[in-house]
């Protein structure tokens, strides 16, 4: 398949149109996306208008950016000004921001082409897609099977090579589980890297915005891209930003790199999974590197603390969502509060509905010290397991899932679905960036593995993800089923 | 005022416990949390954007401007500002709330402590102020809410900087509340922070009352009373609800926890919810913002730049200017009328008479004008220098009377509309004389009382020569001539 950085050059070498490359892009969307529905809204016009655009400034010589022509599928809880963004919810299902997220713009202002926004679990709650409010989508390696969530439109679209760049985003592993599924890169950035400003909210305190990428290349590129302080967001830090791409290497010499000692016991008993993060585990010490055990004690209470806050702040977050400025209104008589409750009744699926009663009671009088509290200070604590263990290892290596991806309807209990997200909790509850990047198949399944940086050490992580990426080449050792099938159209022709 | 029943309620062996909380809309260029203009009056929704609408996705930025009005309010009332404060969401369910839920400052206030003093001498202790938003307004369609079949809202608001300040329950009657708001609303408008206009809402004040016996250290149930419009409903409001506690406690009913309305036109408070239905709040901390800190330096340079304030004004208008003290509070209730008197004082150096004149003709001919000391097209130059002619005794007392309402409507050079109007004094014995003569031969009744012993007739004599010299006759040469006269 071709990378954003190869289209980026081409375009920029005057070998390929940013015209021609979003056609390609367009086409194949035409072609696998009825088999995965990983897109809600496609935007050809806008994607031509825009490719047209970059193209005539490469004619004038200009230097559109980083990502110059190349195609960028965006979550659908991303604000695009004039293009529908539903969050994949019937409460917003005709909403059109008036403007654009930070990180929209920013893509845009280094020469992206956004083709489309891409389907997710409502609200950014749920590990398959499924919770989307209109359709769940498919996993290109088997299309039985869930892409992952909550990101998991972006994640199918990547994986079965319709854009080589989409944006998701990570609360609790809503980018590195879907990664991981799909066989992408999938970054999760530290809290406060890139800007939220025009990112629907799910629970403020942990989401992050991040790239999930053909390669790990593409990563560095676009996480260099949407980086950085934006003033319209305060929880945004004002820490340079480096040039990622420069610090991607290709041995591990001296990279002390720490397994975690209870993600190690809690994948033992499943053969399959510990000796394929065994072997990945294995090619990082081939490329040099020395692993060292290291222990998340309050990694156990994950969950329970993420499950605390999480719907916490959501239960506030979505409670702007009432029928009286923009979404969806049920209005059939009675006053006000009828309709809040109306609205709010037919506009949120059953999980955005259970998890706002699950914040509503942590948050309310009496409950809020027992929950609220004590989940924020286990939060304080893992950092604090995170803080220590970093000072034995540079990096953090461990599972970015238990499972290879599962079949449709697999997950009915919400318990089993939210344990999806065991390994990655714990690094979003810290705020440090985690990533997952491809580490081979179990039954030609795809699983991820995770790598995990102190705050602010994106740099760092991506350097050993892109050694281990060079030294393993999972993806381009099968293509997914979707490709296979798809042979002869559009981009995928050419990979 | 207050009437008879609840004067009757004071006397009695119970004691008032009043506290206030005032709420202030700070006077910043834009909104608490977005670029937004902050203006009142404008088209409905037309100072919105994303963040203050609550838009999906927006986030809010904290207006720094606002964190150092609120400070320097805390420092001219002698407030802890607190080095770390953060601001809290507090979730409720309503349309003019674009969020359905308010930032505000929960348990971490930007100031504790602190108090107002009245002119009375007394200190009313502040228990803290905090920083919050205020919301949109709904307009309903109907008369009520109840006969309305749409409600319309105005965003405008939404977002403005507001400023709680939250009294301890230190007051202890309708008198003193108004006399705490006097004071509360002179310093805001010395400090600049805010337009404290009670009709347009910059200012609001809901008052919590209760009624304990005379000398008991504790505090009974009271009662919260909303939707004050003025310091006059404040005062009128507490005092009906004195009354109204006290006869309930005197015939032996309990008083109920409530949150009662002023209704302004029948004079009476009316139940609007009880505390069975009080919100839970789910107070957490606001995750888009990060914790608010206040550098010691900051501080102390936002000290220096606080102004004199109105206490301090009073105090140097009586014991260095010399004026009274009744005068003295006159004209330091706010930052305008004081700054006004201190210009007249400085340019006729004579800051008793500017005293005089804006305690007394001036404020007779603003009101009569129907307008503001700001308003007035009269500069205090010209005020001095009409003051300096009464002195000089180019003019007379009564005619600058005149002169000064003709200032205060259209401004002008005083000398002009002196010699415009021929109000020039004189002290010309034989203009004098005339004026005299016509003086005694319309009133030949009072010249016979004088001439048989009533020394109160001269009085009225002189009156009438001034009469009908318009105020121009020199009024000493013009006692002189009567005598003679009439000698």
């Amino acid at each position: 398949m071709t990378a954003g950085h190869e289209i980026r050059d081409a375009v920029l070498r005057h070998e390929r149109s940013a015209l021609e490359i979003a056609d390609e892009a367009l086409a194949r969307i035409a072609a696998v996306d009825p088999k995965l529905n990983a897109f809600v809204t496609v935007t050809p016009e806008r994607a031509r208008a825009r490719a047209r655009e970059i193209d005539a400034a490469v004619a004038r010589g200009d230097n559109p950016g980083l990502l110059a022509g190349v195609p960028v599928a965006v979550k659908d809880l991303f604000c695009t000004a004039g293009v529908r963004t539903t969050c994949g919810s019937k409460i917003l299902e005709n909403f059109i921001p008036p403007y654009s997220a930070t990180v929209v713009e920013r893509l845009e202002a280094h020469g992206a082409v956004i083709v489309g926004k891409t389907n997710m679990d409502e609200f950014a709650m749920g590990s398959s897609c499924e919770n989307s409010a209109f359709f769940p989508t498919r996993n290109p390696w088997d299309p039985s099977r869930v892409p992952g969530g909550s990101s998991g439109g972006s994640a199918s679209a990547v994986g079965a090579r319709c854009v080589p760049v989409a944006l998701g985003t990570d609360t609790g592993g809503s980018i590195r589980e879907p990664a991981s599924f799909c066989n992408v890169v999938g970054v999760k950035p530290t809290y406060g890297r890139v800007s939220r400003y025009g990112m629907i909210a799910f629970a403020s305190s942990l989401d992050q915005a991040g790239p999930m990428t053909a390669d790990v290349r593409d990563a560095a590129d676009v996480l260099e891209a949407i980086a950085g302080h934006d003033p319209m967001d305060a929880t945004s830090v004002d820490v340079p930003v480096p040039h990622y791409a420069s610090a991607l290497r290709d041995n591990l010499s001296g990279v002390r790199v720490g397994i975690v000692e209870e993600f190690e016991h809690s994948i033992a008993g499943d053969a399959a999974l510990a000796q394929l993060y065994a072997g990945a585990y294995g090619t990082l010490r081939e490329l040099g590197a020395s692993p060292v055990s290291v222990c998340l004690p309050h990694a156990r209470y994950g969950l329970a603390t993420y499950y605390l806050i999480a719907p916490a702040e959501c239960s506030s977050n979505l409670a702007r969502y009432d029928g009286v400025r923009y979404g969806l209104r049920v209005a059939d008589g009675g006053d006000v509060y009828a309709m809040f409750e109306k609205t709010r009744a037919a506009g949120f699926g059953a999980e955005v509905k259970r998890r706002i009663i699950l914040g509503t009671y942590a948050l309310s009088s009496g409950y809020y010290d027992a929950y609220y509290v004590r989940a924020q200070k286990i939060r304080t604590l893992m950092k604090a397991d995170f803080d220590a263990a970093f000072t034995r290892c540079d990096v953090i290596a461990c599972p970015a899932v238990s499972c290879p991806p599962f079949e449709l309807g697999a997950k009915a209990d919400p318990v089993s679905m939210y344990l999806m997200d065991y390994f990655t909790i714990p690094m979003s509850l810290a705020g440090i960036p985690a990533m997952s990047v491809p580490a081979g198949y179990i039954n030609g399944l795809p699983v991820g593995l995770q790598i995990a940086a102190p705050a602010f050490e994106e740099a760092r992580m991506l350097g050993v993800a892109h050694a281990f990426e060079r030294a393993t080449n999972v993806v381009r050792q099968r293509q997914p089923v979707v490709a296979a099938d798809a042979q002869g159209t559009g981009a995928g022709s050419r990979a | 005022m207050i009437n008879e029943e609840i004067g009757a309620a004071q006397r009695a062996e119970f004691e008032t416990v009043i506290g206030l909380e005032v709420h202030v809309e700070l006077l910043t260029r834009s909104k608490m949390f977005c670029g937004c203009r902050n203006e009142f009056g404008s088209p409905p929704n037309t100072n919105v954007c994303p963040v203050c609408l609550g838009m999906p996705g927006s986030l809010p930025v904290v207006n720094r401007r606002a964190v150092e009005f609120l400070c320097k309010t805390g420092l001219a009332l002698g407030c802890d500002v607190a080095p770390f404060s953060k601001f809290d969401r507090k979730n409720y369910f309503y349309p003019d709330m674009p969020k359905n839920y308010q930032i505000s400052q929960y348990d971490m206030p930007l100031t504790h402590g602190g108090a107002i003093a009245l002119p009375s001498g007394k200190r009313v202790g502040l228990t803290r102020i905090h920083l919050e938003e205020d919301t949109g307004k709904n307009i309903h369609g109907g008369a009520t809410i109840a006969q309305s079949q749409y409600t319309l809202v105005d965003y405008n608001r939404a977002g403005v900087p507001l400023m709680e300040i939250v009294s301890e329950p230190e007051i202890s009657s309708p008198e003193e509340a108004e006399a705490y708001l006097a004071e509360l609303k002179a310093v805001l408008s010395y400090l600049g922070v805010s337009d404290v206009k009670m009709h347009e809402g910059s200012l609001r004040c809901d008052a919590n009352v209760s009624i304990r016996p005379a000398g008991s250290g504790e505090l009974g149930t009271k009662t919260e009373v909303k939707n004050l419009n003025s310091f006059r409903s404040v005062g009128r409001a507490i005092g009906y609800e004195i009354a109204r506690m006290r006869e309930s406690a005197q015939a032996g009913e309990r008083i109920v926890q409530e949150t009662r309305g002023w209704d302004e036109a029948r004079g009476v408070t009316l139940s609007m919810r009880s505390k069975e239905f009080a919100h839970d709040y789910r107070y957490f901390p606001d995750p888009d913002l990060v914790p608010l800190t206040i550098d010691s330096a900051l501080l102390e340079r936002w000290r220096t730049e606080l102004p004199e304030l109105p206490s301090a004004k009073r105090e140097r208008y009586i014991s260095t200017l010399g004026l009274s003290a009744y005068d003295a509070e006159l004209l330091a209730a706010d930052r305008a009328s004081a700054e006004y008197f201190e210009a007249v004082a400085e340019f006729s150096k004579s800051p008793k008479e500017a005293a005089n004149w804006l305690a007394g003709d001036v404020r007779r001919s603003l009101q009569k004008h129907g307008i503001e000391l700001t308003d007035t097209p009269m500069k205090p130059g010209q005020l001095a220098a009409l003051i300096a002619m009464v002195k000089e005794g180019a003019v007379s007392g009564k005619a600058a009377k005149e002169v000064c309402d003709v200032l205060v409507a259209g401004g002008g050079d005083p000398k002009a509309i002196v010699a415009e109007r021929g109000l020039a004094q004189t002290s010309d014995a034989s203009a004098i004389g005339a004026f005299v003569d016509q003086a005694i031969a319309a009133n030949a009744e009072s010249v016979a009382a004088y001439r048989g012993g009533k020394e109160k007739a001269f009085e009225f004599l002189v009156g009438q020569v001034m009469r009908v010299s318009r105020g121009k006759a020199n009024v000493d040469v013009a006692r002189a001539l009567l005598k003679a006269r009439l000698g």
